[in-house]
């Protein structure tokens, strides 16, 4: 059922050993006083693309949140452990979340246009940490906008509200909201789950242009998209991280029985 | 086998509570037609074009209500301005920084038990504070005392209607490196905004019509002014003293005036359900 995928993957797998751009070190995670991530480390290589796999309630998004330390938002969920970005520990109480943030993207399994016009659905971000003027303003939106491959569907109507959109179109905006503010890293989290297989194959297709400049790090149920777009895998089940490695081994020869049993569709 | 007994007994159940139910709601509704239909035949035939262009006048004299027009709105769109952001303010606080906070759950049942404070208990309150330290009645202590109504108003239906703004915009916008205020200001409003607003208009609505918070505070005023510092005219309050007294030019009067406070709150009611409507289609 995978060979297919995995052939067309070997390209995407040159063995080039890609930088550390995020390396977890030893991450426990807890909701309340319930752990939901045991001892996690893995990298995140820089300019490539890394899918977490794993059965519902094995953490892969609790790991994307932390990487973002988006959980900061709720009062009663704590990280330890270091993850480094570029060799800093975002963990650090002392960094500042918001600069964190613009340099680390998110996009999430719910499209969330916000309820403005497209247009400032993209500027939105930009104005936080530049001066732009507007006549760069309507290139960097058009820019981006191009880039999520949604440009041609909303040239006309950029001053309408984000929300009339479809959900791949909302998702597309989404994105390209986020590319927008050049961050370094993008995190996704299960971006096509709410998508029909036309936009999910855009989406792909972007994520495959965008891991040129990008890190991507991508949580997804869906087996044959980590096969096609990503060039590494982490297996996770019940909030320890069982396997990781290059995603043609991962789908092909994994070297502990769970992951085996996971990707044939044994569970999860 | 059916218990044929059981079963019609049941049917005659039914019928007689769908007929005490259908004959609560007619009685509620003959109520109130017949509320409003007093109050137009006797608010129009008082309604003059002279009601809006003259002061009040001394019984048995022809006169109008301007000047408790003038002051119903003065005192109910300064009572708006200073309680609207104070409430809307501590509701942002309780939805947005202060949602995991222990001080909220106590915020909002103070404020709940404001919100069902009789206004007249409010209105004795300001006397205190204000009208007796400044040896008079004043309009400032009318705004005070409907400021005191507006604020459990606006707070409440602001952090229910920023409660509702769904969490993943919130972290979105956030994600992308906004600070709190920021996604407050451009997202969160924006979304609460058709429901923001109806709480204001609906505390308008309210407090047009309140009389008891005025009649130890603004008092009421014979003549035309503007003076903060000095006793106010307002509507509910000339009603209150017009309908009591025995002359037929003042109850005439107090109906129209009754007609256009009933107006304006409809009016406003109409526009508010206008606005949240639109914000669900949203």
């Amino acid at each position: 059922m995978f060979e297919g995928a995995v052939q067309t993957m070997s390209s995407a797998e040159a063995p080039v050993r890609m930088p550390e751009k995020v390396t977890v070190k030893g991450l426990n995670f807890f909701y309340g006083k319930a752990q939901a991530l045991f001892d996690v480390s893995m990298p995140l290589y820089g300019r490539a693309v890394t899918a977490i796999i794993g059965p519902s309630g094995c953490g892969k998004s609790t790991l994307l949140r932390v990487l973002n330390r988006i959980y900061d938002l709720y009062p009663d969920q704590r990280a330890e452990g270091a993850v480094l970005l570029d060799g800093t520990n975002i963990l650090d109480p002392r960094l500042d979340l918001n600069v964190l943030r613009s340099r680390i993207g998110m996009v999430f399994q719910k499209p969330t246009p916000f309820p403005m016009t497209i247009y400032d659905n993209i500027a939105f971000g930009v104005r936080l940490y530049e001066r732009v003027s507007a006549a760069d303003m309507d290139v960097r939106v058009e820019t981006a906008l191009r880039r999520a491959a949604l440009w041609d569907e909303v040239k006309d109507k950029l001053r309408q509200s984000g929300l009339g959109l479809s959900g791949g179109q909302q998702q597309r905006l989404c994105i390209a909201r986020t590319i927008a503010v050049n961050p370094e890293v993008i995190l996704m989290d299960e971006p096509c789950s709410a998508l029909d297989p036309i936009s999910t194959a855009r989406v792909e297709e972007l994520i495959d242009e965008l891991k040129s400049q990008y890190t991507i790090a991508i949580v997804t149920h869906n087996m044959q998209q980590a096969a096609r777009v990503s060039s590494q895998t982490a297996f996770m089940f019940l909030g320890k991280l069982v396997e990781f490695g290059p995603t043609g081994m991962i789908f092909t020869s994994p070297s502990d029985s769970r992951t085996q049993d996971y990707i044939t569709g044994r569970f999860g | 086998m059916m218990n044929r007994a059981l079963y019609a007994r049941r049917r005659m159940v039914n019928r007689i509570i769908a007929a005490l139910s259908t004959g609560a709601a007619a009685l509620g509704i003959l109520v109130l037609a017949l509320v409003l239909a007093t109050l137009f035949a006797e608010g129009f035939a008082g309604l003059k074009l002279s009601t809006f262009t003259e002061m009040t006048p001394p019984p048995g004299n022809s006169g109008g209500l301007l000047n408790a027009i003038a002051g119903s709105l003065i005192l109910t769109g300064a009572a708006t301005l200073v309680g609207a952001p104070l409430g809307i303010f501590a509701g942002t606080y309780m939805a947005e920084y202060g949602r995991y906070s222990r001080l909220t759950p106590t915020i909002r049942f103070i404020n709940d038990v404001l919100l069902s404070a009789p206004s007249i208990v409010i209105g004795l309150f300001v006397y205190e504070i204000m009208v007796v330290p400044m040896g008079h009645f004043s309009a400032w202590s009318g705004i005070v005392a409907l400021a005191i109504i507006v604020i459990p108003i606006t707070l409440r239906t602001t952090e229910d209607m920023l409660a509702l703004v769904p969490s993943q915009l919130r972290e979105a916008a956030v994600a992308l490196g906004a600070p709190m205020w920021r996604v407050i200001w451009k997202v969160s409003y924006r979304a609460a905004l058709g429901g923001m607003l109806t709480g204001v208009l609906l505390a308008v609505a309210r407090i047009s019509g309140e009389t008891a918070p005025l009649l130890f505070t603004a008092l009421n005023n014979q003549f035309w002014s503007t003076n903060f510092g000095a006793p106010m005219a307002s509507l509910p309050a000339t009603i209150f003293q017009f309908a009591m007294s025995p002359y037929p030019d003042w109850q005439r009067l107090a109906w129209a005036g009754a007609l256009l406070i009933t107006l304006a709150v409809l009016l406003l009611n109409v526009f508010a359900r206008v606005l949240a409507s639109r914000q669900r289609q949203r």
